[in-house]
């Protein structure tokens, strides 16, 4: 979808008006108040999408609730003023709000299953939306409209009466779409609308949401962490740091040329698929860097001895039984997928949600038992095991996880995390293992000093240097990576992209890295494979993968991408 | 805190160490003053032989008997209030004639005695059975499912009060009395067989889905052992669910142990105890209704004071409150 026209703002009074909008949150018993949200101004014309772009803890979710008011009042100060066609909304009594939520201003957020009701049909909690609205509308005329509704969002009326959890992700976003904009509402908020779904269905919706948009007249604000996704869709392009705005201008003109520093690294850090592979990425310490990270020179065919190799492995979860032939059909997360990875080669594995590419990578992790096919580990037979060639494998292939804030135990310090693997696979004693640990932390961009800390004195990315860190401990030949940078923001994700190169080129590890993010993947891999509904679609070489595709599966992935 | 978008995320810079536990609790001022109750049983617990001595006074003689004068032919003290004078501070024992406030301290330390001992017991056990069955998993879960079952339908109350003469007339000569410990191993163990579960099954839900958390995939993809994973790197995690769990134990078995008693198949004469006190006070309330009063009075205090501090804690270590 193509960015709309800019409407001529002048002629018609702004829809949404907000004036020095400031949410301070009191701080835990008595503490200093936290601002999350500093004097924040900004017009919406009727019809107009802007979006709303910034970092975790910018406060751009703060925001959009501020807009309806959705904040405890006990503990939030809203000030400045926010007028939704005319009406101020910053002080307005309860009744006055409710009257406005849903009815002229609706909200969608990221998590459609938990903003649907479990328990009702889809087209009920439609219906009900609609009559909350408009009390005098009978039961068959809610119903109706329901119908029709969720018609428009490509739902048929023959689904009406299912349950939220009948539907995939991207048909409960649309149900959540349908619903916000069931009583015409003036104001669309979109809080991450299509962060949770994969990249295809993403488009889908979002090409929805603008359709229905210009259909309605509805003004939109498009809350995203995703440039990319605000590039296709937003009129104009609000960036937020802090609480404070950083820039703002129609979207092609922020993205062709962004005027502070801080909007040129967001922008230049977003990897988009023409990227030089393997070169270094922009921060915002560094916004234009020029180093090329080393490649590994390209193996002529075969090596001499893979490192790892899985022939013909499968995943059958055993499925639930079913009335009619009572017999359990398994559930194929993993079906026949054949994989090598050589000696310091980097490996991408792409997929949807879905696609058994997390299960595979557990499998040669040895987290997880095949239950068929076949798995070598340097010439040995690893699909079973034993005890010696575990210990090997437990110190020579190491896990990056995806989140940083899960993949860290909470109760112990830095040097106790990083001390596990050294104590479990070096002969070092305890004064050696801190040594060590200290030269770790150092290796990934953090101080010795941070030791004795806690993960949750780290941020996101620094907490995402530590896994790395202990992934890095007992020297291991192989790093499976399992979306390393897919939790966190993109300014943070150059950075450790950045690391994730340099440590490859001066240590020679091979990676095997997961992904759904198919520009990561093209800047970061040697060869990619790609995966659907637990099959192997296709391996191949990066250039030829991305330049010439050779399945309608990749074609579609690639399309996808904005 | 999975979260990619909260406000709450902490920046680059890390923020100042986190307060202790304790000046969280006593930051709170319920807390604060609970904790101070608590304290100062504890204190008059310990010290109840010291105050004793300085009081001039045993829980156990029968003053009432030995001094004329000082009780009724009823039983009743002569003196109004139950006796109240600056001889006998919180008056006499009506019948026995035995001094109320050395009673009502040695009788705090039967309670917290057998309380601490049974909390201590079973949240080892629930930890033991909790942690290593929700680690574990599988047939080990499911065994375990049907024995927490079976045993939370056993009726406690009358087991106890069921076997409590049987172990006597078992192990105890019939000619000797029963020797305190004896009771109070009994009690104990009574308490400890059934107070367990309700922990073991809240830790097993929690370790479960810890167990499938990242940091635990990484440790045993690293090589670690189960020993290593159960005690480094689950434990910690369920460390604050633990002393939530023994600070709300303590106050049930204080009561518990006193409706036991006040039952006669708890703590028997001439150990001190309140539920006994609270017992014999309602025999003779119509006569003197204040030798109630200060068994009741004490109870109330202190299981209320427990609780309170219970919830404290349980706020100091919420992560939602402490944000």
């Amino acid at each position: 979808m193509k960015p709309l026209e800019s409407r001529n703002a002048a002629e018609t009074e702004p829809v949404l008006s907000v004036r020095d909008l400031t949410v301070e949150f009191a701080g835990p018993r008595g503490g200093a108040p936290t601002t999350a949200v500093r004097g924040l101004s900004f017009d919406l014309a009727a019809g107009e999408v802007l979006g709303l772009v910034g970092e975790s803890g910018s406060g751009k979710s703060t925001v959009g609730l501020a807009l309806l008011s959705l904040h405890d009042p006990r503990t939030t100060r809203v000030t400045g003023s926010i007028r939704l066609a005319g009406r101020e909304l910053v002080g307005a009594a309860e009744s006055e709000l409710r009257a406005v939520r849903g009815a002229r201003a609706a909200l969608v957020f990221q998590d459609a299953l938990t903003s649907l009701s479990p328990f009702h049909g889809v087209g009920a909690q439609l219906a009900e939306a609609y009559r909350l609205h408009h009390p005098r509308a009978g039961r068959a005329e809610a119903r109706r409209r329901a119908a029709a509704m969720l018609d428009r969002v490509g739902i048929p009326a023959a689904r009406l009466r299912d349950h939220p959890h009948q539907f995939s992700g991207g048909m409960r976003q649309r149900v959540m779409i349908a619903m916000a904009l069931m009583n015409d509402p003036q104001l669309l908020v979109a809080d991450e609308p299509t962060t949770a779904l994969d990249a295809r269905v993403q488009r889908q919706v979002l090409d929805l949401l603008g359709e229905l948009q210009r259909e309605h007249g509805t003004a939109v604000l498009l809350v995203s962490h995703d440039l990319g996704v605000v590039a296709g869709t937003a009129d104009r392009t609000l960036v937020l740091r802090d609480g404070a705005e950083v820039e703002s201008a129609p979207t092609a003109e922020l993205l062709a040329a962004p005027r502070r520093p801080y909007t040129r690294a967001l922008v230049g850090a977003a990897l988009r698929l023409d990227s030089v592979p393997g070169s270094a990425l922009p921060t915002v310490d560094e916004p234009s860097p020029a180093r090329l990270f080393a490649r590994r020179p390209k193996a002529a065919g075969r090596p001499e001895r893979w490192l790892m190799e899985a022939e013909e492995l499968s995943v059958h979860f055993p499925g639930r039984r079913r009335l009619p032939a009572l017999r359990a059909e398994s559930v194929r997360a993993v079906d026949g997928v054949g994989l090598r990875i050589a000696p310091g080669e980097t490996l991408g594995l792409v997929g949807e949600s879905g696609s058994g590419k997390s299960t595979t990578s557990r499998v040669l992790a040895g987290l997880q038992r095949p239950t068929g096919g076949r798995l070598r580990y340097d010439g040995q037979d690893a699909t079973r095991p034993d005890r010696e060639l575990r210990r090997r494998l437990s110190r020579e292939v190491q896990l990056v996880f995806q989140d940083p804030y899960a993949s860290l135990n909470p109760r112990r310090t830095v040097a106790q995390t990083l001390d596990t693997p050294l104590r479990l696979h070096t002969p070092l004693d305890a004064a050696q293992r801190r040594e060590r640990a200290a030269e770790l932390l150092d290796q990934v961009g953090l101080p010795a000093a941070h030791l004795d800390r806690y993960p949750h004195e780290f941020s996101g990315g620094q907490r995402q240097r530590i896994g790395i860190a202990r992934a890095l401990a007992p020297e291991p030949r192989l790093i499976i990576a399992d979306e390393p940078v897919s939790a966190l923001d993109v300014s943070v994700q150059a950075q450790v992209l950045n690391l994730l190169m340099e440590l490859r080129e001066r240590l020679g590890v091979a990676f095997l890295f997961v992904s759904h993010d198919l520009a990561v993947v093209r800047h970061f891999c040697d060869r990619v494979a790609v995966m659907h509904r637990g099959r192997l679609v296709e391996l191949t070489d990066r250039e030829q993968l991305f330049e010439a595709p050779h399945t309608e599966y990749t074609r579609e992935l690639l399309a996808a991408r904005h | 805190m999975a979260a990619l978008d909260t406000v709450a995320v902490t920046g680059p810079v890390p923020g100042p160490a986190e307060p202790s536990l304790l000046r969280r609790v006593v930051h709170d001022r319920v807390g604060a003053a609970a904790l101070a109750v608590v304290l100062l049983f504890l204190l008059l617990a310990l010290a109840a032989p010291l105050i004793a001595a300085l009081y001039g006074k045993n829980p156990v003689e029968h003053y009432g008997q030995n001094t004329p004068g000082l009780l009724s032919d009823g039983g009743v003290p002569m003196l109004p209030n139950g006796g109240i004078s600056g001889e006998f501070w919180f008056g006499l024992e009506p019948g026995l004639g035995r001094d109320v406030l050395t009673q009502l301290l040695y009788g705090i330390r039967t309670s917290l005695l057998i309380a601490f001992a049974a909390a201590g017991v079973t949240t080892a056990l629930g930890v033991l059975a909790g942690v290593a069955v929700g680690y574990l998993g599988g047939i080990a879960d499911r065994l375990f499912g049907f024995l927490a079952n079976v045993l939370l339908a056993f009726p406690t109350l009358l087991l106890l009060l069921a076997i409590s003469p049987v172990i006597q007339s078992r192990l105890v000569d019939p000619n000797a009395a029963e020797p305190d410990w004896m009771q109070f191993l009994v009690l104990v163990l009574v308490f400890s067989a059934f107070g367990w579960i309700p922990l073991a099954l809240s830790l097993r839900a929690t370790v479960r889905s810890l167990r499938e958390r990242d940091f635990v995939q990484s440790a045993r993809a690293q090589g670690a052992s189960r020993f290593h994973v159960v005690v480094r790197e689950l434990l910690p995690n369920v460390r604050s669910q633990l002393l939530v769990h023994a600070t709300m134990a303590v106050p049930a078995f204080v009561a518990s142990e006193a409706a036991l008693s006040f039952l006669g198949v708890g703590v028997t004469e001439p150990v001190p105890d309140w539920g006994r006190m609270i017992s014999r006070g309602s025999e003779v309330f119509r006569s003197d209704p204040t030798y109630l009063v200060f068994p009741g009075v004490a109870l109330l205090l202190f299981v209320l004071a427990f609780n309170l501090l219970g919830d404290a804690v349980r706020d100091a270590l919420d992560p939602r409150r402490a944000r």
